[in-house]
């Protein structure tokens, strides 16, 4: 017992003294005058489709990069629905036995709240051209709605998602995999560079078609997994 | 000290907490825990020194947003393995001998498939 005390103690010693150095760092820090990143971003806006900066940096100049992060997502997803096959499935939504007059109260909340998500998750798809906002917090908030329907009882866990679902998953993806293509036959030797006149729109679809995959994906790593794990007793 | 620079010790202190929960926490949702405060903290140092005069640099925004969801991604995975290893040993620690742990597979397994064979009969 001592001796995890002590490695606890060694433990905290140096992870205060890690944070202590970091901070120390970081105060440290010299302004630094040669990059200047944020400039480069702001005199390019113009062509880039849209009017805010973070969302020209993550659709239009780093476009690929979130290409790739849709694909990691996939992957992550891929991993959860492997899980999915290997338990016997039992509702979560049911084991919560709320009383009645709570249970009314979860319903109609509900039932009031996801329409008005799904409401706002198109706002904020709307203004990401020109206000924080956009395709990932947007899908935030459609995942969100699904969590809470299904946490309410009005949605099932997906136990076995059915093809549509799955097309829905990648929807995105395939979108913006097939603008891609469409920039390689538009600007030869170019990936992802938009034409100037079509960027906004390219930016739009992506946008719109990433909203939709992304929440379903985000809801999936719930919903696959929504059921209840330990099955073992209920077997034996 | 100015706000940037807050934030960035901020960050730099919730990492370390991170850290330390993750060494220290033996129970594995504990472990996911901290390593989302670790990343948090990475984040907020990334968001906080990327900034000048109030002024938000947009390429740690991006950063730091794709970040966001990759780590959401990342622990949702983490969750998935975590319920499988509390399946099949009815604790969410890592295990010393993962030996057992395969054949704890396998007999769940065959016990699965000799349950599905007495179904079509």
């Amino acid at each position: 017992m001592s001796m995890k005390s002590l490695l606890n103690a060694v433990v905290i010693f140096f992870s205060a003294t890690l944070g202590l150095t970091l901070i120390w760092a970081i105060l440290e820090l010299p302004v630094s005058n040669h990059i200047h990143l944020s400039e480069q971003v702001l005199i390019q806006l113009d062509a880039s489709g849209v009017r805010h900066p973070t969302t020209a940096v993550l659709l239009n100049f780093r476009g690929f990069d979130t290409l790739l992060e849709v694909m990691v997502l996939l992957l992550a997803l891929l991993g959860v629905l492997d899980q999915t096959k290997k338990r016997k499935p039992k509702n979560l939504s049911i084991s919560i036995r709320l009383n009645q007059p709570y249970l009314q109260a979860l319903l109609w909340s509900a039932r009031v709240l996801v329409p008005m998500m799904v409401l706002v998750a198109g706002y904020l798809l709307g203004v990401g051209g020109y206000q924080p906002g956009g395709a990932f917090q947007a899908a935030a908030v459609l995942a969100a709605a699904g969590v809470l329907l299904n946490l309410s009882g009005l949605l099932p866990t997906w136990r076995e998602p059915s093809w549509s679902l799955r097309l829905g998953f990648i929807f995105g993806l395939l979108l913006f995999l097939l603008i891609t293509a469409m920039t390689l036959f538009l600007s030869p030797g170019l990936l992802l560079q938009y034409p100037i006149t079509l960027a906004g729109i390219f930016i739009l679809i992506i946008e719109a078609g990433l909203t939709l995959s992304l929440g379903l994906i985000l809801a999936g790593f719930f919903l696959l997994l929504s059921d209840e794990v330990n099955n073992k007793k209920a077997d034996e | 000290m100015t706000g940037a620079l807050i934030y960035a010790c901020v960050g730099a202190a919730l990492f370390v907490c991170g850290v330390a929960g993750l060494i220290l926490l033996p129970h594995l949702l504990r472990k996911i825990l901290a390593f989302n405060i670790m990343g948090s903290g990475v984040f907020l140092m990334l968001v906080g020194l990327g900034q000048h005069d109030n002024i938000p640099d947009p390429i740690p925004q991006a950063m730091v947003l794709t970040g966001i969801v990759v780590a959401v991604a990342a622990t949702a995975l983490a969750l998935a393995f975590v319920r499988r290893l509390l399946y099949l040993t009815s604790k969410a620690q890592f295990v010393a001998n993962s030996k057992s742990l395969d054949q704890t597979e396998e007999k769940l397994i065959t016990r699965e498939r000799n349950k599905e064979g007495d179904a079509s009969k």
